[in-house]
């Protein structure tokens, strides 16, 4: 018999970041008995490193901005891949969900007349995204963290999932974790969890990810029967930093390019002019001089095409690089020191200020910084109904990053903060409705003694490889085979890696004993990683056509019957299966939006 | 590694205190190291070398989460921002776990005083917003607390202050600078509404603070602890306490 600590709750919210702890205020709210669960201790989940904003059209600094805008920017930002039911709600929602966040304690810069202050960011056609100086996510994460505290909700911090346990009917009846600090196993029994796990980008060796980000969530939804929507959709942050070696990947704000930084290539040219494509033509400056005045007027003039989508900048800057045109550490610079005075960059951006100058010896109000793309978010996620964040299997729910389809094809910037509130709260109030009308069934017992088993396999097998090999392995197989540009050869070659090491995966050994051992947790990390690596590389090789975050080069444009088209991934044995299906019809009133404005 | 990093690497002693809550001593490993690292990647590389399961906290690896506070030569610091070029060559670089909390494993320790803390702090508590929906505060107004809002909770202010460095026993009645900033930071807050005072120095011992600022020296977000929020708090608080006006209404009240 398994030793196993046991607890019984309405709602269970897997993560600690924006997302869910947004889901456990709302379901405590409703009067459900909630639990939160993390890896990390509770207030560092990787929502403090979110830095420019969160996207909401309150109109306090563009009184033309309005919810409509707004959906519009998400939807061809996302090249029209969008859930569009998602991005309505998204949309209308997300300024009652920040001016909510001033009520629990939160600080955002204002306006000279005392309103919250918004800023510019890439894709977004007003200045939009509520701010504390580039430091935004902790604001936001630690407003929720205070609010989760005096509601008296349990936090279980330093404790991972790594099962969910389900009925007979299929439906979720709780989880099954370790206590990373002690090794020992728990339970809890619930009718609803809520997942809310953030990202896959630990897969990757460049990422701005933190350790945290190994797809527990995608990886637990599919072993439990839930289905994933759009995995090949990886964002590439086109501006992470590059040197110094151990920082490479770290993130650079887009709030750089917002507040008045431009990039260059080694010869000093500003050649994100170069990159303007057909779509996005009309709304984007053709000359510096019209980009520059864009910053005071925004009404006369066109965006730079700094401020161009994500998807866009990153591979115009990966171009730029392969071409020979980079800077002296194989990135492009990013200077702002030109352009804006110290004192004014030292204000709107103190943490890139400290972040350069601590790590990389760069003075950032004097120099320029060697930027270059780096994995930062994945759009693909948990298959969800757009009013309820429910997942295919009943109980199951999903918020946040670990989320599918609200933001299509590629994430605009501002847009994930206000998604973690809007969609947080939304599965928050779908998980307690549902306890409050269903009992939880009886835990599996079978489930759990396997479960233990198979986490203490590794301590067991003697000769085995170190699990951080084969991280190493995957990371460079996704990087270099399945990152910004990718073929069909290729990523055939790293689903053939991807084979070779699961069967690695599986004969791992681990060293030392259960309490506080990060090899036997990474150990247990990896059968997430591999399994959300597969999905995403499969998708990849399914989709042929490039569009937002997924790049073929063997199929260069966007086509017009994939638009139509949703990749969806589920667990089929040891495999992934993969079928394509229509994507939701947006009514007319919401399709009109695209024609007046086109 | 690349072959330019290669080039680059020399090696280095780390000295890594490692045990758990029996007891334990410092390790010493030679490692190699690159330009530009710093000591959590030469933990990292430890970890995927020579010593898998030695426990580090970490999470965003740039000086934004606070989670991989430890000591390096004695001093609080987050171990992603100490550069190892930064240290005298050829010396060894000795890493230890904070010293005001009990370790749990290796570097890691058990920080969970500061979440008892935390949940002892009366909640903030706003006032209503103006007609149309908005909260209204200007800029200057919101700067104060703004700043003590940066705090990573990295915890190195908690671990350094000298009135629980040394003295467990102290812990009951001081909840250490993070917390008193805490109260200084709501009670600079345009919007709220409660008076925490009287609370600040007699719940979460502000009195015991003696301003010898070693919070504000090992802050990693240059926060002026010390000078914008205690001895503010204590100010606000000697005006809240013995003014005779005040003074005599507590009293009387209390008499009733």
């Amino acid at each position: 018999m398994t030793e196993l600590e046991r607890h019984v709750y309405d709602v269970v919210v897997i993560g600690a970041g924006g997302a869910g702890l947004r889901a456990a205020i709302e379901a405590q709210a409703q009067g459900a008995r909630t639990a939160v669960v993390c890896k990390s201790l509770l207030g560092k989940a990787h929502t403090v490193m979110a830095e420019g904003g969160i996207a909401a059209a309150m109109g306090n600094v563009y009184a033309e901005d309005s919810w409509k805008v707004h959906f519009r920017d998400t939807m061809r930002g996302g090249k029209m891949l969008n859930h569009w039911r998602m991005a309505q709600l998204h949309a209308q929602e997300a300024p009652d969900r920040v001016r909510e966040l001033e009520d629990w304690g939160a600080l955002f810069d204002r306006t000279p007349e005392g309103l919250i202050s918004q800023r510019d960011f890439g894709g977004h056609r007003y200045a939009r995204l509520a701010h504390v100086g580039d430091r935004t996510g902790l604001e936001l994460l630690r407003t929720l963290q205070q609010r989760t505290v005096e509601l008296g909700i349990d936090v279980y911090m330093e404790c991972t999932v790594t099962r969910l346990l389900t009925a007979q009917d299929g439906s979720v009846s709780g989880a099954f974790g370790y206590w990373r600090e002690s090794g020992r196993f728990i339970a809890w029994q619930a009718p609803s969890v809520v997942l809310a796990t953030g990202g896959i980008g630990k897969s990757y060796r460049v990422t701005s990810n933190s350790w945290e980000y190994t797809g527990d969530g995608h990886s637990l939804a599919l072993a439990a029967g839930a289905t994933l929507v759009n995995m090949e959709f990886v964002q590439f942050h086109p501006t992470g930093m590059v040197w110094p070696p151990s920082v490479r990947g770290i993130l650079v704000t887009e709030s750089v390019r917002g507040d008045g930084g431009v990039l260059k290539n080694a010869a000093g040219n500003r050649f994100m002019f170069d990159y303007i494509p057909d779509y996005f033509r009309k709304e984007t400056a053709e000359t510096e001089e019209e980009a520059d005045r864009w910053y005071t007027d925004k009404r006369n003039n066109r965006r730079p095409p700094e401020l161009l989508p994500r998807d866009e900048v990153a591979r115009a800057i990966n171009s730029e690089v392969k071409a020979g045109r980079g800077s002296p550490h194989g990135g492009v610079l990013l200077d702002i020191a030109t352009r804006r005075d110290a004192d004014y960059i030292k204000k709107r951006l103190p943490s890139m200020y400290h972040q350069f100058r601590e790590l990389a010896e760069v003075d950032i109000t004097s120099e320029a910084m060697e930027v270059g793309p780096t994995c930062h978010y994945v759009m693909g996620g948990v298959e969800v109904d757009a009013e309820t964040a429910a997942a295919v299997v009943p109980g199951l729910y999903a918020a946040g990053e670990v989320a599918g389809g609200m933001h299509g094809s590629n994430r605009l910037g501002g847009n994930s903060l206000s998604d973690l509130l809007v969609f947080g709260k939304r599965a928050g109030a779908a998980a307690a409705q549902r306890a409050k009308q269903v009992t939880a069934a009886a835990l599996d017992e079978d489930a759990i003694s396997e479960a233990a088993a198979q986490a203490l396999a590794p301590f067991a097998r003697e000769g085995g490889e170190n699990p951080y090999t084969v991280q190493r392995d995957l990371q460079d197989t996704m990087n270099e085979l399945v990152g910004i540009i990718r073929t069909h050869a290729e990523v055939q070659q790293a689903l053939d890696r991807i084979e070779a090491l699961k069967v690695r995966a599986k004969a791992l050994t681990v060293e030392g004993h259960r309490q506080y051992n990060p090899g036997w947790h990474l150990a247990l990390d990896l059968p997430h990683m591999l399994r959300v690596s597969e999905c995403i590389a499969r998708a990849a090789l399914e989709r042929q056509e490039s569009r937002g975050g997924h790049t073929r080069d063997d199929y260069p444009g966007p086509d017009p019957e994939w638009a139509q088209i949703n990749v969806i991934c589920s667990q089929d044995g040891e495999g992934i299966a993969l079928h394509r299906q229509p994507l939701p019809v947006m009514p007319d009133e919401l399709a009109e939006i695209f024609e007046e404005s086109s | 590694m690349t072959a330019q990093e290669a080039v680059a690497g020399r090696d280095t002693v780390l000295r890594v205190w490692r045990g758990d809550a029996t007891g334990g001593g410092l390790q010493d490993y030679t490692v190699p190291v690159n330009e530009g690292e710093v000591v959590l990647d030469i933990l990292h590389r430890l970890q995927a070398t020579q010593a898998p399961d030695l426990a580090v906290r970490w999470n965003c690896k740039a000086g934004k989460c606070g989670s991989c506070s430890a000591e390096v030569n004695g001093r609080p610091r987050l171990l992603c921002l100490a550069r190892m070029g930064t240290f005298p060559p050829g010396e060894p670089i000795t890493i230890t776990p904070l010293r005001a909390f009990p370790v749990l494993r290796d570097l890691v320790t058990d920080v969970s005083f500061n979440y008892v803390k935390a949940a002892q702090v009366p909640a903030f508590s706003p006032q209503a917003r103006d007609a149309d929906g908005n909260h209204r505060m200007q800029q200057v107004d919101v700067e104060r607390s703004q700043e003590f809002r940066k705090c990573i909770e990295c915890f190195l202010c908690q671990d350094v202050c000298h009135v629980v460095r040394d003295h467990e026993e102290n812990k009951r009645a001081f909840a250490g600078p993070r917390f008193l900033m805490r109260l200084a930071e709501l009670d600079m807050h345009p919007l709220d509404t409660v008076d925490r005072k009287v609370a600040a120095q007699e719940d979460f011992g502000l009195g015991m603070c003696n301003i010898t600022k070693c919070c504000t020296d090992v802050c990693p977000e240059g926060i002026q602890i010390t000078d914008n929020a205690l001895i503010p708090m204590k100010e606000r608080v000697v005006d809240r306490k013995y003014d005779p006006a005040t003074w005599l209404g507590r009293t009387i009240r209390r008499r009733r």
